[in-house]
Order: C-alpha cells, then structure tokens, then sequence
C-alpha cells in the first residue's frame, strides 16, 4: 500500500501543481518539492527494512485485468528501494534547478516533472510485467513535454528523437513480453504476467535468444549503449537543466534497472551466450563516448557523451553477473546518477548566466565564479573516478567483477578510466582556467553560485564522499537482492550445465 | 416464414432507428425546425443504445434468413448507435450557421445508422448488400450536404462524387464475387458457406478464390486498405466533418464486422492464397498509410491516411484468426475496433468543435499554439492522437496490445515487424500535430467564438475522453465483454 501512496503522491502533487498555477505562478514549486520531500521522507522508512520470507519489503498484490492475468503487482526489495531515494533525491534537486530557471507556464512544468518521477517510480517497483510496460512508457510522455517546451533551440527535433528511439525500442520488449507470456500460457495453460510465474518458464534455446533480444535492445537504447545512443546528446543538449538531471540522473538508470531485474533473470542462458557480445558493446560504449566526448564544443553534449560512457561500465558489470560486478553496477549507477546531473546542473548554470554552452567561447572563469568553479572541479574529479568518491568505487568493483568474467575486455574498459581523466580535465582546463575572456557574450549575468544551488551542490558532494568513504552502506542495502537474483540464475544455469 | 411478435422484439434497436427517421422526415414535413429535428435524432439513437445494451445478455436468435441478433451484433449496435448519437450531436453545432435546409442532415445520419446496424446484425449476402448500400447512398448525401454553401471552402460534391463512383464500382465487385459463390453453392447464407472448400473441390480451386478475391477487394476499398485506398484522403478532406467521422468510424466498424463473419464462417483463409492476399494488404496498408501521413499538412487528410494503417493493424488481427486458438484475435479485432471508434470520433470531434461548416480549421498550421489558449480542447485532442499512437493510459494502448498479442501467439513475425515499424513512423505525424499545439502562438487565430450550440460538443468531446481513459486505465468490464461477445463469432 505505501508504494502506492508513494506513486499517487507525485501523480495528485502534480495535479495540484499545475491547478495551483492560477492562483500564483510560484506556488507550484513549492508544491512539487513538498510532494517530493514527503515521498523521500516515506521512502527512508523503508531504507534497511528486512524483507521476511518473500524477499519483498512490502508488496501490494491487486487484480487488474484478470482475462490476461495481468495485476497490478507493486513490490520492491533492496535495489528498488536503493533506486526510488535516489529518484525522489534527484527529483528534489532538479526541482532546485529549476526554481529560477523555469519562468514560463510553471504549473505544467512541475506536472510533466512530478508525473514523469510517479512513472520511474513505478518502473522501479512494478512486478507485473505488463505494468512494467505499462510505467515505462508512461514515464516518456511527461519527458517528452518537458523537452518539447521548455527545451533550446532545437527542442522539436531532440523530443522527438527521444520519443520514437524509446518507443518503437519499447515496442519490441511489448512483443518479447507478450511472447514470454504466451510461453507461460502454452505451458501451464492460463495467461499470466506475474514476475514470479514469467521466471518459471522453460523456452527453448533459439527463440528464448530472440525473445531476450527484445528486451536488451529496449533497455540498452535507454541505457544507453553503442549502437542506439544516439538519441541521448540531442536530448541532453535542448532539454532544460531540470530534464536533463532527470534524464541523467533517473531515466537512464530505468534501463540498467531493467537489465539486472527481468532481462537477465528471465532468460538467464540466452543472457549468458550474448554477454561476451554485450560486454563487447559496453566496451565500445566506453571508449567511443570518450572519444566522441573528447571531440564537442558543446558542453552539455559532451556531458551528455561521458554519461553513456560511465554507463558502459554499468552494462560491462551488469553482463559479468558475479557479486562484486553487479554491486558495482549498481554502485556506479548511484554515483554516476549524483555526479551527471550536478555537471548538467552546472552546464545548465552556465548557460542560464551567459546564453551560449559552446566552450570555444569560454575560459577563465575561475577568477570570476570561485564557488562554482570548484564545485565543477569537484564532480569533475569525482566523474573521472578519483578513489575516494563514489564513482571509483563502482568503476572498480565493475571492472573487477567483470576481470573474472573476461580479462581482454576488462583491460581495454579500464582505458576508459584514463581517457575519462583526459576529457574532464581537458574541460576544467578549458573552462576554468587561462585568461578570462568574455569577447563572445554578455557576462553582466555571471554570477557565482547562490547560497540555494550551494546548498543542492553541497548536498551533491557528501552523497558522492559518503559512497566513497563507507560504500559498505550502500552495498548492503542492495546484497540481498543480488545474492537471490545470483542464487536463482545459478540454479537455471547449473542446471544446462553453463 | 412467418414473423411474431417475439420475433420483432429483437428486432427494437432496428426499429427504434427506424421510426426514428419516420417521424423525423413527418416533422420536416409538417414544420422545419433545426432544434427539434435534432432533438428527434438524438434522442431515437439513444433509445436505441439502451434498448441494445439491455437485450445484450438475453437475445441469441436469428430473424429470418437474414439477420441474426445475437451478442455481438448488440454489441456493434451499441456502438453503431451510440456513435451516431455522438456524432449527430457533433453535427448539431456544426451545420448551426449552415446558409441552406439542415435538417435533412439528420434524416440521412439516421438513415445511414439503419443499414449499420442491419450490416453488424448480418449473416446472409442479402442483408449485407441491403445494409451496404442503405449505408452508402446515405454517405453520399451527408458527404455533398454543404455544396450550397457559398463558403464553403472544400469541395463536398466533388468527393461525393468520387464516393459515388468508386463506391458503386466495389459494391459491384462484391456483387459479382457472390454472384459466383452462389453458382457454386446454391445458397447466399454464411451459415452455408462452410461448403466453400468442399465445392472448391468439384470445381477446382481457381473459382472460388476468384470469388473470395472479388469479395475481398470490394470490402477493402470500403475499409480503404492499401492497394484500394486512393480515395480516402480527398473523400475525407472534401467532406463536412460530421460526415466524415461518419464514414471513417461507423462506416469501416459496420464493414469490418461483415468481413469477419463471412471470413470465419466461410473458412476462406483455409485457402493460402487468400492468407497471402490479406497479409501483403495488411503490411502494405500499415506502411502506406504512415509514409504517405508524414509529408501532409492537413488535419483530415493525416486523419484518412493514419485510418488506413489502422485498418491495417486490424487486418493483422483478422488474418491472426485463422491461427490463433480460441477467440483471442476475434477479440482483438473486436477491442480494436472500439477503441479506433473512440479515437477517432474525438479525433474528429476536436476539429469539429472548432470548426463549423462555413469555416474548417484543418491545416495543422491552424493548431499552432492552441494548447496554451484551450487547455481543455488541446489535452482531449493530444489524448486521442497519443491513443491512436497506441501509449498507455489510453485505450488505443490496449487495443495495440490486443493486436500485439495476436500477433505472437500466431508466429505472424513479419507482420509484427512491418506493425512496428509502421507504428514508429506514425509516431512522427501524431507529434508533429501535438507539438504544433504547444508552440507559443504567434498571432492570433480566429476560431468560431464557441456559442451556445457548442456545448453539447464539448459535452461529446468530455465524454469521449472518459471513455477513453477509462477503457485504458480499467478495462477490465469491457475486456470480459467483448470476450463474452466474441464467443459468437
């Protein structure tokens, strides 16, 4: 029940958002962040609950549409809960970075912010497969707004971008969704679209390959990975500040969730015969995006390359499926959502102050915004994976894990770690540092962080040293989840002997 | 044969509609009236809509040779009514400023009703053709209703007479492709058909494809599947609105429902040619429909083509008939097609509360910013193109996963594939329009001020939107009785 109430929160908090903007456009962002900061104070009760026999901290089991065996099946155990505070944390941080920013239509604003939070909260907790599908697309249409509106210059070309990869990719997993079912149905006789009846089916070799497919090719354009990242830097790029921490910060993780979740676990030896190919991708990912990285002008496109980058090393841990590998994963995903959206809500800052993200007009700015410019130091350091933050943590763990599953690829992964140094610091030296040069905009704007966004960045930065220093803490929240998500695969693949 | 009472009592949908008409032909007679005539109309169709809702649970007979009324045809005949109901509402507001006779409108919507509902209720090749044509010479008024119109911009009588020719030319086809039939056979009844591939045999395959075929392709111009689809776009642009919805929903369900009775009780796709047939009609539509979309600038005419793929999508389901055990692809194409009704009736009602008959607001470029002057309008609209995009709270989400599941549990892959596909294309049209609307305007455009005679439009569009919601969100009632329904087919 509480996850509903979770769920409606952010849906009704919407709603009473944008009705509130008749009576004041500046109601509706305290609206938002009060929804968002009593969902986040609601989700911390479950932080560290035991789960008891089921291996669910709490469940809600309801009938939906009973001719297909769908139900309305919310449950969420260690991981979800790890990535709902993480939702609702960002969620308030982006509500941050957009309280001066957005001035135009604020209610609806707020609505498509707080709605498209409800749908990754319900991707990260639903167990009904169909509701899985149900959430996820859900999610898309209030991004969509979001980028379409309040976007840059090219916002059009960018939503629409990042609504037909989502979807039609979205498209294939409905297919490999309903073909799962229909194997459940030839097998036991009745349609069902239970999580726990779907892993109990047998599908022969060849077709369990295909059907797997459908949901890797959906969660690795969400992810993203080479080859369907495409969409990603557009989006990135023309959406405002607040989307994009909501894109880097929460979207993506969507996709790596999905991987660890139902991809794997549901077709655990089709999974197994495609990771050296998946890996593979992961490491082209990383070293790609880096390269490409390295290459733009753009400074939000270039975030936006490293994002999938770092999310390389989440698929590579992912596809090892060893202990250390996943906590990795999951660890990275944490960190990289804390560091990503602090860069884009500097990148964003930025812009907001001089109206340009082209770099090549930048430089120097460190004489002129101190504060601002060590925080980007800061996430920068702390994205390039600077032992004592969290993002090394994960890095590590990932490549480690992933040593075990495959050495050659492992070593060329951890490339990634050195051309990461390079483009980060290539940015700092960039932006920050040399002569100051304002020839190209009007810097009557550039002003140092305000005491707020300190308060965000600062808030940023413990989280990022508290998973370096005592990751322990996190790692145990999400153990128990993939030691049964090990414990079960292990069972499917002892038994063909993988 | 000799009729009862207890026959005639399944029968009061029928005629309800019926003497509806009667009565309001007298009245125009005796007194022109636009409001009472109106009244007359809408009010016999919603007599008739809950006359059918209320038999649905008890009424499985067939009257005469010609009709059966069983659950559902009642259920199609909800549909059907209650459609025209919508849309003789929607025609109020729009012919309000019409400078000519209106009330005749309504006599041919009521019309055109009786040969749907005699189409949904039929099992024998006389009543389909009585209902078809009843149908289309109905169609043919209501589409060159406005020509006295001196504003009127568009080009009714043309696509009347576009309709009339290519029209008559199908029905002459299926026609022809029962002519042949009945020499085999000796019979016109569905119930007969099943001789079909037993006198393919005596008379050798080739005669009986032939006459599938002529049957087949006389049915897909009416349903405007690709390679018979050419006329939808001027048909639906040079049509007032009220007529065009008519034709696109009521029209194509009537139509769909025929095809899939005689599809099932003839057997037809045990032949493998006719599978093939309606697979690469099927594909072709889908693609059709969506490339010749993305390149158009007008409202109606993105609204024929995407009702192509559509029919498509629903020819998919039909084909998946003929694999899929139980009745699941019968309810696909049953789900489907209320779904694509709902859709497309608010899809067309947003354009016609805006516009009236002197004035059709149907160039995209016309939606520029209406999101942030009529939040309302705008939201409806951008739910019924998100549903016919088939994304969830809606119902075109369930209707696609409908088709979705069809699809898998007949192996159809290669249509699934071209389905896909299809759909990712038509996602870029239907956001063009939704993006359209939420640019800022840049000046302002005069839309009809909105008087009184809209409010029961909006009244239409608020519940077309319910509807919508509701089906997607909780569709389990309606899921259990389109199963039930399907179960006579």
């Amino acid at each position: 029940m509480i996850l509903v109430v979770l769920i409606s929160i952010l849906f009704f908090g919407g709603v009473l958002a944008w009705l509130s903007e008749g009576l004041d456009s500046k109601y509706p962002r305290v609206i938002a962040l009060t929804a968002v900061v009593i969902d986040l104070l609601v989700m911390l009760t479950l932080v560290g609950a035991d789960a008891g026999d089921s291996g669910w901290i709490v469940q809600l089991n309801a009938q939906w549409m009973p001719r297909f065996g769908i139900s309305f099946y919310l449950a969420a155990d260690g991981l979800s809960v790890l990535m709902m505070v993480l939702t609702a944390f960002l969620g308030a941080v982006a509500i941050g970075s957009a309280w001066d920013e957005i001035t135009e239509k604020t209610g609806f604003f707020y609505f498509n912010l707080l709605w498209t939070l409800a749908g990754v909260i319900g991707v990260f907790t639903a167990l009904d497969l169909f509701l899985f599908f149900f959430f996820w697309e859900v999610m898309l249409i209030p991004m969509y707004f979001i980028i379409a509106i309040w976007g840059h210059e090219n916002k059009n070309y960018a939503a629409m971008k990042f609504f037909i990869f989502t979807q039609v990719t979205g498209m294939l997993m409905l297919i490999s969704i309903l073909a799962l079912t229909y194997f459940h149905y030839l097998q036991f006789g009745w349609f069902s679209f239970d999580y726990v009846d779907l892993l109990k089916v047998n599908t022969s070799s060849a077709i369990e390959m295909w059907i797997m497919l459908g949901f890797f090719v959906s969660f690795s354009t969400k992810l993203p990975s080479f080859p369907f990242h495409s969409w990603l830097p557009d989006a990135h790029s023309q959406a405002p500040t607040a989307g994009s921490v909501i894109l880097a910060g929460v979207l993506l993780k969507t996709g790596a969730y999905g991987l660890i979740r139902f991809a794997i676990p549901l077709f655990p030896e089709a999974s197994m015969t495609f990771a050296p190919f998946a890996m593979t991708l992961a490491v082209i990912s990383i070293l790609y995006c880096a390269k490409v990285a390295f290459a733009q002008t753009d400074i939000k496109r270039l975030i936006a390359y490293t994002s999938v980058s770092h999310m390389g090393f989440v698929l590579l841990g992912i596809y090892a499926w060893s202990e250390q590998a996943l906590q990795g994963a999951v660890m990275t995903m944490l960190a990289h959502g804390l560091s990503a959206a602090a860069l884009f809500m500097l990148a964003g800052g930025l812009q907001h102050r001089i109206h340009t993200r082209d770099m090549d007009h930048m430089g120097g700015f460190w004489a002129k915004v101190p504060r601002l410019s060590f925080v980007a130091l800061f996430f920068s350091v702390a994205a390039l994976g600077m032992p004592g933050l969290g993002n090394f943590v994960g890095e590590f763990l990932a490549l480690l894990g992933a040593f075990k599953a495959n050495i050659g690829l492992t070593v060329a992964a951890a490339f990634g770690l050195i051309f990461a140094s390079v483009y980060s610091l290539w940015v700092i030296q960039k932006v920050f540092h040399g002569a100051y040069r304002n020839s190209d905009f009007d810097d009557s704007n550039l002003h140092d962080l305000s005491r707020r966004e300190m308060f965000y960045f600062c808030a940023m930065m413990i989280g990022l040293i508290w998973m370096g220093m005592y990751p322990q803490s996190f790692l145990d929240l999400s153990a128990e989840t993939i030691a049964q998500l090990l414990n079960e695969t292990g069972q499917v693949l002892f038994a063909v002997g993988l | 044969m000799i009729m009862t009472f207890d026959d005639l009592l399944p029968l009061m949908p029928l005629l309800i509609v019926t003497a509806t008409s009667v009565l309001a032909m007298l009245m125009i007679g005796v007194r022109r009236s636009y409001i009472v005539t109106a009244s007359i109309t809408i009010t016999g169709l919603l007599a008739a809509t809950l006359v059918a809702i209320s038999m649905m649970d008890w009424t499985n007979q067939q009257i005469t040779p010609l009709l059966i009324i069983d659950q559902y045809s009642l259920l199609f005949t909800v549909l059907v009514c209650s459609s025209a109901m919508l849309i003789a509402i929607l025609s109020f507001s729009y012919f309000f400023e019409l400078d000519d006779h209106k009330e005749e409108f309504f006599l041919l919507l009521t019309i055109a009703t009786i040969g749907a509902i005699v189409m949904v209720s039929s099992n024998h090749f006389v009543s389909t053709v009585l209902g078809l044509e009843t149908l289309s010479m109905s169609l043919y008024g209501m589409i060159a209703y406005p020509m006295h119109s001196k504003q009127s911009a568009k080009f009714p009588l043309e696509a009347s007479v576009k309709y009339l020719v290519l029209s008559a030319a199908a029905s002459g086809f299926i026609l022809f492709g029962m002519a042949l039939i009945y020499a085999q056979t000796g019979t016109l009844s569905f119930a007969s058909l099943t001789d079909l591939p037993v006198a393919a045999v005596s008379l050798g395959d080739g005669y009986s494809i032939v006459a599938l075929l002529m049957i087949t392709a006389g049915m897909a111009f009416k349903l405007s599947l690709a390679p018979f689809h050419m006329w939808t776009p001027d048909v639906y642009e040079g049509s007032p609105i009220p007529a065009t919805a008519y034709l696109a929903t009521i029209g194509k369900a009537a139509m769909i429902v025929v095809l899939l009775r005689f599809i099932r009780a003839s057997d037809s796709l045990n032949f493998d040619s006719m599978v093939t047939v309606l697979t690469l009609v099927a594909a072709a539509s889908m693609l059709v429909g969506n490339l010749l979309a993305l390149q158009q600038d007008n409202l109606k005419r993105i609204l024929a083509y995407s009702s192509i793929a559509h029919m498509g999508y629903l020819l998919l389901a039909l084909v998946a008939s003929h694999y899929a055990t139980g009745t699941l692809a019968v309810e696909a194409v049953t789900f489907y097609l209320i779904a694509y009704v709902i859709t497309s009736l608010g899809a067309f009602g947003v354009v016609s509360v805006i516009s009236s008959s002197e004035k059709e607001f149907d160039s995209i470029k016309e939606y520029r910013g209406l999101f942030w002057r009529n939040p309302w309008l705008a939201s409806i609209f951008i739910a019924m193109l998100l549903s016919l995009a088939g994304i969830p709270l809606t119902v075109g989400f369930i209707g696609k996963f409908y088709i979705f599941l069809a699809g898998v549990e007949s192996d159809l892959w290669m249509l699934l594939a071209v389905l896909v596909l299809g759909s990712g294309i038509g996602l870029y049209y239907y956001l063009r329009i939704v993006y359209r609307m939420l640019m800022t305007e840049k000046h302002k455009i005069p839309y009809r001020a909105g008087g009184v005679e809209s409010v029961s439009a909006y009244g239409v569009l608020a519940i077309l939107l319910s509807l919508l919601l509701l089906f997607g969100v909780y569709p389990a009632p309606i899921m259990s009785l389109v199963a039930a329904a399907s179960a006579f087919i």
